[in-house]
């Protein structure tokens, strides 16, 4: 309990940090993002420059940098970001995030589940049947794909399957002119412009799981526990799963903590390159077109999702393995 | 490597003692670099990994005499298919891509040299000095650490880039650097708590050094192949970061890079246009110069914990306990 209560505490520092880094970062750079867009847009009216003053910053604002702040903070408890500014001009910020929050959620979700425990099981008998077929194959393998920039992948699955093959779509997240629905033909469109992108994040991904499990395994393989159920002469599978298994995957749990952001980093260019319409693409066009309320309120909620995903991996971790509650942070 | 060769058939024991057997660098006659270049030889990782830094360490050093036209010249028709004058190819505004190519090389490996310098220095500084001061310091680094390494780096670096208006090649290796160095101060600051109540330490501080003294002269230098493998790192993640930015456009679009070419490649939509190779020519050698980074690493992490090392058959022969590097692997790979 108190490990756990520790690490909310963590996870509360590093979203007041977020929080306050995306308050800071308008208000230090040279010039303000609000005249540039003043003078792109001579229409905006007064009220949405204000509230746009608010949420970006400007130098010279009424009231201190402290009651900007409190402010902020308000804005982003409510979730109230504003409205964009130029990807699409009027439409509530909010409206427009949960728009393409069901896009991320479903292929980035899948995938990093589908990864973690395909590459965990892989990294598991790779490490078990050392010097196999299997070993020595796959990790050089995935030492060159996970060194693959996930856009890389995702440009050659497009060249490959989409325009040379033509057997997937080449972008978007349904045909055009589809008409959301229940029905077996929608579903089927989805899941077909869905695949190639999820692939390449698969690909990409599932290496790290698999180098990571097998160091680990081949670590705990050393153990005296492993040996000693061994010359119990447990069968080689119990050995495997219910001894070595499930002390690799501790470590392994705890790397999701790091390599999570990565995931998500590289997901955010596949969406672009495949024009598909998640939260990553959202963000990048909001960069593009300096639409800074849409790309505040993104970059936020990005982060606030992996630390939520982080936390949940380091509570799960600490209810397997009485050890961690101890030896973190010691 | 002579693990490897060990017959199946040994009994544990006798593994044991063969893999301690092998000279594990006598202190007495260590020549500088002379385990690297031993390592180097006998680690089939570590030559594939050195071979293709060295072609792209050539390819930055002398591209006016391998590229075969100016990079820039927009003299040719524009959107040829591979020929014998033009090797891969013409972009769609008539450039040469081979020599947009070989060019591309030397920006992109000044930013991987410097922003991984740059963060590599930061690493020893901020881990190293969290470990050894212990207390408040320590907590107030870890946290700061702690806290940078789980907030998604590549959004943070986009917004990052989005604020600054007009990103040069600078920009790009100066917030790659900034941001980049938690996840080494991490294994360096764990490492470190790891030797901190060792004598030589204990000496240092009785004889009355100075702390600057202690942490860089008596302290770091033992964290030598640690610190190459979190230079590596650095390395390959801003490879892969710098090309990630230029190619969504938040760089300078005039620039001779590979992120470059790929963002004129995607723009021109090189893809569906019949200029294939126009976007996957310089796609694979970020690939590759990543790669050429990552397999030196993973070399390194088999060279200081020899349990790593390819085996054949060992399965059932387990090692003496090696000490592991959690959480290593997984983390660095990027966009």
């Amino acid at each position: 309990m108190r490990f756990v209560l520790r690490r909310l505490l963590f996870f509360v520092v590093t979203v007041w940090a977020a929080v306050s880094f995306n308050f800071l970062v308008p208000r230090l750079m040279p010039g303000s993002p609000v005249q540039a867009l003043e003078s792109e847009h001579p229409h905006l009216n007064p009220r949405a420059i204000k509230a746009l003053t608010v949420l970006l910053g400007a130098h010279s604002t009424r009231g201190g940098l402290w009651s900007q702040y409190v402010e902020y903070w308000h804005h982003v408890v409510t979730f109230n970001f504003g409205i964009s500014i130029t990807t699409s001009f009027g439409t509530p910020v909010r409206t427009m995030v949960l728009d393409a929050l069901p896009w991320t959620l479903g292929l980035l979700g899948t995938t990093t589940i589908i990864a973690f425990v395909a590459g965990t099981l892989i990294g598991l008998v790779s490490a078990w049947r050392r010097g196999s077929l299997l070993d020595s194959a796959l990790p050089p393998i995935f030492v060159i794909l996970s060194s693959f920039p996930y856009f890389v992948l995702a440009l050659l699955a497009i060249y490959a399957f989409a325009t040379t093959l033509t057997v997937f779509p080449n972008e978007g997240a349904y045909s055009l002119g589809a008409v959301p629905s229940f029905t077996l033909g929608y579903i089927g469109d989805v899941l077909d412009h869905a695949l190639l992108p999820a692939l390449t994040i698969l690909v990409t991904s599932v290496g790290g799981w698999i180098l990571t499990m097998r160091n680990n395994t081949i670590t705990v393989l050393a153990e005296d526990y492993v040996r000693m159920a061994r010359a119990k002469g447990l069968k080689s599978w119990q050995v495997m799963w219910r001894y070595a298994g499930k002390n690799a995957i501790l470590p392994n749990l705890t790397g999701f903590a790091m390599s999570f952001g990565f995931i998500v980093s590289g997901a955010i260019l596949v969406e672009w390159v495949y024009n598909y319409p998640g939260l990553g693409y959202m963000l990048l066009n909001s960069v593009s077109a300096h639409d800074f309320p849409l790309m505040q309120a993104l970059f936020l909620l990005i982060t606030v999702a992996v630390l939520a995903c982080v936390l949940l991996a380091d509570i799960v971790a600490a209810l397997i393995d009485p050890r961690t509650r101890e030896l973190q942070h010691a | 490597m002579t693990v490897a060769r060990i017959p199946v058939e040994l009994p544990a024991p006798a593994v044991a003692a063969a893999a301690e057997a092998e000279p594990p660098d006598k202190p007495g006659r260590r020549v500088p670099g002379a385990k690297f270049w031993r390592a180097l030889r006998h680690n089939r990782k570590a030559f594939a990994g050195a071979l293709l830094l060295l072609f792209f360490l050539v390819l930055a050093a002398i591209p006016g005499l391998i590229a075969p036209y100016s990079p820039t010249a927009m003299t040719f028709a524009p959107g040829l298919g591979p020929s014998a004058a033009h090797w891969l190819g013409t972009t769609s505004q008539g450039q040469d891509v081979l020599s947009q190519l070989v060019w591309g090389a030397r920006q992109t490996l000044v930013i991987a040299f410097a922003a991984g310098g740059i963060s590599t220095v930061l690493s020893v500084i901020v881990g190293v000095s969290a470990a050894y001061s212990g207390g408040v310091a320590d907590g107030a680094l870890s946290l700061l650490t702690d806290v940078l390494l789980v907030i998604p780096t590549f959004p943070l670096i986009i917004v990052v880039a989005a604020y600054l208006n007009n990103v040069g090649t600078l920009d790009i290796i100066l917030v790659l650097g900034l941001l980049g160095w938690p996840f080494g101060a991490r294994q360096l600051r764990s490492q470190v708590l790891s030797l901190r109540n060792r004598d030589f330490l204990e000496a240092a501080r009785v004889r009355g050094e100075r702390s600057s003294f202690i942490i860089m002269g008596e302290i770091t230098p033992t964290l030598t192949s640690l610190i190459v493998a979190t230079f590596l790192g650095s390395a390959a993640y801003a490879v892969l970061a710098a090309a990630g930015l230029q190619f969504i456009g938040l760089g300078d679009p005039n620039a001779l890079s590979w992120g470059t070419m790929l963002y004129w490649a995607q723009s021109s939509e090189a893809l569906q246009a019949g200029m294939p190779l126009w976007a996957i020519m310089p796609g694979l050698f970020v690939a590759g110069l990543g790669a050429a980074f990552a397999l030196l690493n993973y070399a390194f992490d088999e060279i200081a914990n020899p349990a790593l090392r390819p085996v054949k058959k060992l399965s059932r022969v387990p090692f003496s306990a090696p000490v592991p590097s959690p959480g290593k692997d997984a983390a660095r790979s990027l966009p």
